[in-house]
């Protein structure tokens, strides 16, 4: 039996605490215990090869889904998916999700009084290549407003869903366009205690990325967990 | 080659309400191990609960499994090429009104710990949901199975907080198991670093 090399545990990751409570959800859905450390088993080091086999060209492309174009501001968003040592993480499924260009959400629950759009689900997903490089083309998504306090606004996000190579490196998180107003006033922005970590979340505008006549590029990388060292490699 | 880069990993964000549209409206994962799988099919029924005891009907379930015989369909596990065809050990599914959610599988064979011992069954359990900042893992153990207290992992966990791991099997139909899932209250589930 092959021993098993554990991923590595940032003790500093900037990841919110589940206790949040000015963002009001976490009162009644946040566990109280502390976590038990769980020392990594094959349980931990594997995880599923999952979405590799129903993506089409639509599923990266969330302009052309429906018969006609969606209203809004047309961007790409592209970037890398790495490891914390650098590596690409090649082959793995990116989900992403978002609120139309209006601020609205195509989906039962979303009653914010802004328009859907015909022509835009909002919902895409693509396979990283060989360098751990993905790529979307989408409209910026509105900012929309919540019932978490008064007057409370979320600043305009895409919903990324990662895999990575195992069941510890499964990450959820939103990417935020630079500059945005509402930072100061989002708890869940906010509730990344580390400033390096929530700027992990702010996507950079990309010249080079940008198609002139056509689309704004936005560069967002992302950083999954590595492994650590192997006795080989030390 | 030492790698000396040491980034900073992105943080973890809420999954949000809407969840539905990216990952399970049309890219639901109900049943982890086909008919031909090997082992003993099991019907899990997942419930959520929030800290005041209600059901959470918008929380998304993930599940991690090994086959019958505790081997993982991926390269990290050097078993990986005899592993059964027919059980991708992926699922996931969306809580429905009741905060519920069923998903169908086989009950996974014992997993090694690394030290020559081995895990007792055992899925591996993700939870997301609107108010929750960062997935929650927790772990699925099967009520009675006798190799529950030999499971290096299980031993961590104290034993008045064991309970909150344990699925039960429906008297009245076999085959049939239930697990609950508190996030917070009295009957907290465990939930892991992992």
């Amino acid at each position: 039996m092959s021993k098993v090399v554990p991923y590595k545990r940032h003790a500093a990751s900037g990841d919110a605490t589940s206790l949040y409570p000015p963002y009001r959800a976490t009162v009644l859905r946040a566990p109280r215990q502390p976590l038990i450390l769980l020392p990594h088993t094959l349980s931990e080091v594997t995880g599923p090869v999952y979405g590799h086999n129903d993506i089409s060209d639509a599923d990266r492309d969330l302009t052309r889904q429906h018969a006609g174009e969606p209203l809004g501001e047309r961007i790409i968003v592209a970037g890398r998916v790495l490891d914390d040592g650098g590596r690409p993480v090649p082959h793995s499924l990116v989900e992403v999700w978002q609120a139309n260009a209006a601020g609205r959400y195509f989906h039962q629950k979303d009653d914010h009084h802004a328009p859907l759009d015909p022509n835009f689900t909002g919902a895409g997903r693509v396979l990283t290549d060989e360098n751990g490089r993905y790529e979307f083309v989408t409209v910026k998504p509105g900012a929309y407003p919540w019932r978490n306090h008064d007057n409370a606004w979320r600043p305009a996000h895409i919903h990324f869903s990662l895999f990575g190579p195992a069941f510890a490196t499964r990450l959820v998180t939103q990417m935020y366009f630079p500059g945005d107003p509402l930072f100061p006033h989002d708890p869940i922005f906010q509730s990344i205690p580390d400033e390096r970590a929530r700027q992990r979340l702010i996507s950079q505008f990309d010249l080079e990325l940008t198609k002139p006549e056509w689309a704004l590029g936005y560069r967002f990388d992302i950083v999954l967990r590595g492994r650590e060292a192997t006795p080989f490699e030390k | 080659m030492r790698n000396n880069v040491d980034l900073i990993p992105t943080p973890s964000q809420t999954v949000g309400p809407f969840f539905h549209l990216g990952c399970t409206e049309t890219h639901s994962v109900s049943c982890l191990a086909g008919p031909d799988a090997k082992g003993e099919r099991l019907r899990l029924a997942c419930r959520i609960f929030d800290g005041e005891g209600l059901p959470i009907p918008d929380a998304m379930i993930e599940i991690w499994q090994a086959d019958s015989e505790g081997r993982y369909n991926h390269p990290a596990d050097p078993r990986a090429k005899d592993c059964d065809p027919h059980c991708s050990g992926y699922g996931r599914l969306a809580t429905d009104r009741d905060g519920s959610c069923t998903f169908e599988t086989i009950r996974p064979g014992r997993v090694p710990a690394g030290d020559g011992a081995l895990q007792a069954p055992h899925l591996n359990i993700s939870v997301f949901a609107r108010g929750v900042l960062k997935r929650l893992a927790t772990r699925m153990y099967f009520a009675g199975d006798p190799a529950n207290n030999a499971c290096p992992s299980f031993a961590l966990v104290p034993e008045a907080r064991r309970e909150t791991l344990m699925a039960h099997p429906d008297p009245d139909t076999a085959g049939n198991w239930q697990f609950e899932i508190h996030l917070s209250g009295a009957n907290e589930t465990v939930f892991f670093d992992v």
